[in-house]
């Protein structure tokens, strides 16, 4: 009868405590509760979304009949495509050069290269509406052209997310590997190709997940510098939330949930959670 | 390999400067064709800096390095007919046994066929026969440098640079690896240039050794003629464990000559030393070179001493320190005049470590040839 008797909670087993067990619940609770409410009302089958009426997928159909939806989710799509591959060019070039050159002012460079992740969004934001209407941006020009100024503000703070994750990635690489490839009678471009790169890889896909999501729910920055022609995704929710809270938008927030979550969690299980928290 | 070998290295007067620090200074080397070379010194004696410069990994500051011949002034590591075996082995993780030793194949532009083939004798060559379809991280220690060891020789180099080869592996395997590669240079022919830190490394593999003291050669020979003939105290002190003792030259002829140590007492040679009377030299003896003997015991004194004058070589102290290692005792002795040395006594029969023991009184003397004396 002893055998299955569970041992005395050592001091430290915090997890095995009751009180600390319910701090973590009550913690998940207060995160994720109002995530799901918002879920499961978007399949609530009433046009108030107070009291739950019933199943439907009614609501799901309407938001992708929606015209002016869909056409901000195409916008907030080619967008984050657009952000996340300049993003990742110029986000892998800044950290190959910062891990492997040493340059007069490199600290100064290291520093406002991360300084769009520490601005406050809102100062961003404004900044990037000042800059634009200075230099007489040009506006109304021909889809998808006309998202040139947000995707342009989207690379700038998303950028520097995919330099943190590479170079944390290039921190472990062996620069032996590098010497011996060259040594096998590899020019600099192969070596790169053939060793560098694969190494990168991992952040690289992760780095651009990151980037992906960043652009896709950026609500901030996107609404500074959008104009009528140019509504995204965040920025259509926000504007349909202000006339009514129908289910269409909880189906619309449901959608944008999941694909933020479906692609955090690849970019997590590509890289390790370390990399990623580290830039955090 | 040739009947007069020729240089495949020439090192000529390679200065290399870091800074205002010297890590390499003013060094000229031959190293020969089919030779088993190796650079020994302390870590930072810039015997890595050097074998870098003839990969072309580092540029020297000054000097010349020649390769077959040929000057390596200006020719990348890529374009150099030399292949290095790195410390970490840097083996490419993302790429299969097969792949890493095909790179330099497939980077030459070798066909797919000959590659194979070059790449599967390669492997049977370093023991890997089979291990083709591997990835670098199934693979233990050993076998991943056996991998680089493949990767490199399947280039066919003139050389094959070694960067501490055994550093990495426990000492079974070590030893193991040491015959390993003197065995496979044997096959191959290629000319192999080691560089390491370990002296017992050096003497099992090399066919010569250059030891390397901050950044100069301190002396270039055989393993046998750095050990039995050091040329300075550097030397004598970093190849083996060494006894040193300050002395003047009081006698100096052809045929013998004697060094009076107040350390040690009166050492008597049974050849000349050719430096001038009453210098201040320095007299090297080894531990294993001293007999140990119990104060009184004359027989054992006559049998190896009788070669020296009465007196000469020839001291007394009291054990201070013990350490049984199987095959030898090491023993710590204060001589009478206060001075410590070392000697080890070979553990011939099963109780001969209990013949000594703390606090004995002892007698100890050497052959008149055992003693090297040494001018710096």
């Amino acid at each position: 009868m002893a055998i299955f008797r569970t041992r005395a909670v050592a001091p430290l087993e915090y997890t095995r405590k009751a009180w600390m067990q319910m701090w973590v619940g009550a913690t998940l609770l207060f995160l994720y509760a109002p995530l799901i409410v918002l879920m499961i009302f978007s399949f609530n089958d009433s046009k108030r979304n107070v009291v739950w009426k019933g199943f439907t997928f009614k609501y799901y159909e309407k938001a992708l009949g929606n015209d002016s939806l869909v056409e901000a989710l195409t916008n907030s799509l080619t967008i984050a495509f657009f952000a996340t591959l300049f993003s990742l060019v110029l986000g892998a070039l800044a950290a190959v050069m910062l891990w492997r050159f040493r340059f007069p002012l490199k600290g100064v460079v290291e520093g406002s290269i991360s300084l769009p992740i520490i601005v406050p969004e809102i100062c961003l934001g404004v900044a990037y509406l000042i800059f634009f209407a200075r230099i007489d941006w040009p506006t109304g020009m021909a889809w998808p052209l006309n998202l040139s100024a947000i995707t342009i503000a989207h690379i700038t703070f998303c950028f520097p997310f995919v330099a943190m994750v590479v170079r944390s990635r290039l921190a472990s690489f062996n620069k032996e590997e590098e010497e011996a490839a060259k040594d096998l009678g590899a020019t600099e471009w192969q070596t790169f190709r053939d060793i560098l790169l694969p190494h990168m890889k991992p952040g690289l896909i992760a780095g651009a997940l990151l980037a992906f999501t960043l652009s896709l729910d950026d609500f901030v920055i996107t609404f500074f510098t959008s104009g009528p022609e140019t509504i995204t995704f965040p920025v259509k929710v926000y504007s349909m939330v202000r006339f009514s809270v129908t289910p269409e938008v909880n189906a619309a927030s449901t959608v944008l949930i999941v694909l933020t979550v479906v692609l955090t969690a690849i970019a997590l299980k590509m890289q390790g959670v370390k990399a990623i928290a580290e830039v955090h | 390999m040739n009947d007069t070998p020729s240089p495949i290295i020439q090192i000529r007067n390679v200065t290399k400067r870091f800074g205002k620090v010297a890590a390499v200074d003013n060094v000229s080397l031959d190293i020969m064709a089919g030779e088993f070379f190796v650079l020994l010194g302390p870590s930072g004696c810039g015997k890595t800096t050097l074998l870098r410069m003839i990969a072309g990994f580092e540029l020297p500051t000054e000097g010349q390095i020649l390769i077959d011949g040929q000057d390596m002034a200006g020719i990348p590591p890529n374009k150099r007919p030399v292949n290095m075996v790195f410390q970490s082995y840097a083996v490419f993780p993302h790429m299969s046994v097969t792949d890493n030793v095909g790179y330099g194949l497939k980077i030459a532009g070798v066909g797919k066929t000959e590659r194979e083939q070059r790449v599967a004798e390669a492997l049977e060559l370093v023991k890997l026969g089979g291990f083709g379809e591997r990835m670098p991280d199934q693979m233990s220690g050993g076998q991943r440098q056996r991998v680089a060891l493949a990767r490199s020789l399947v280039m066919r180099p003139k050389v094959l640079l070694l960067d501490e080869p055994l550093s990495a592996l426990d000492a079974k395997l070590r030893a193991q690896m040491q015959f390993e590669l003197s065995d496979l240079q044997d096959q191959v022919g290629i000319t192999f240039v080691t560089v390491t830190h370990d002296q017992d490394e050096a003497l099992s593999m090399a066919g010569r050794i250059a030891v390397i003291n901050k950044g100069e050669v301190a002396q270039l020979a055989s393993p046998s003629d750095l050990y039995e003939y050091p040329a300075n105290r550097f030397v004598a002190d970093f190849v083996g464990s060494v006894n040193l003792f300050e002395g003047k030259l009081t006698l100096d002829e052809p045929d013998r000559a004697a060094v009076d140590c107040p350390g040690l007492g009166k050492i008597y040679l049974n050849h000349g030393v050719t430096g001038p009377h009453g210098a201040d030299v320095w007299v090297a003896i080894r531990p294993e070179k001293i007999y140990l003997h119990v104060p009184g015991e004359g027989k054992a004194v006559r049998a190896a001493g009788m070669d020296a004058p009465e007196g000469h070589n020839f001291a007394r102290g009291t054990i201070k320190g013990m350490s049984y290692l199987g095959d030898v005792t090491l023993f710590e002795i204060k001589l009478d005049s206060g001075e410590m040395i070392r000697v080890s006594r070979p553990n011939m029969s099963r109780h001969d470590q209990e013949d000594f023991t703390w606090d004995d009184k002892v007698s100890m003397h050497w052959r008149s040839d055992s003693p090297v004396v040494l001018l710096s």
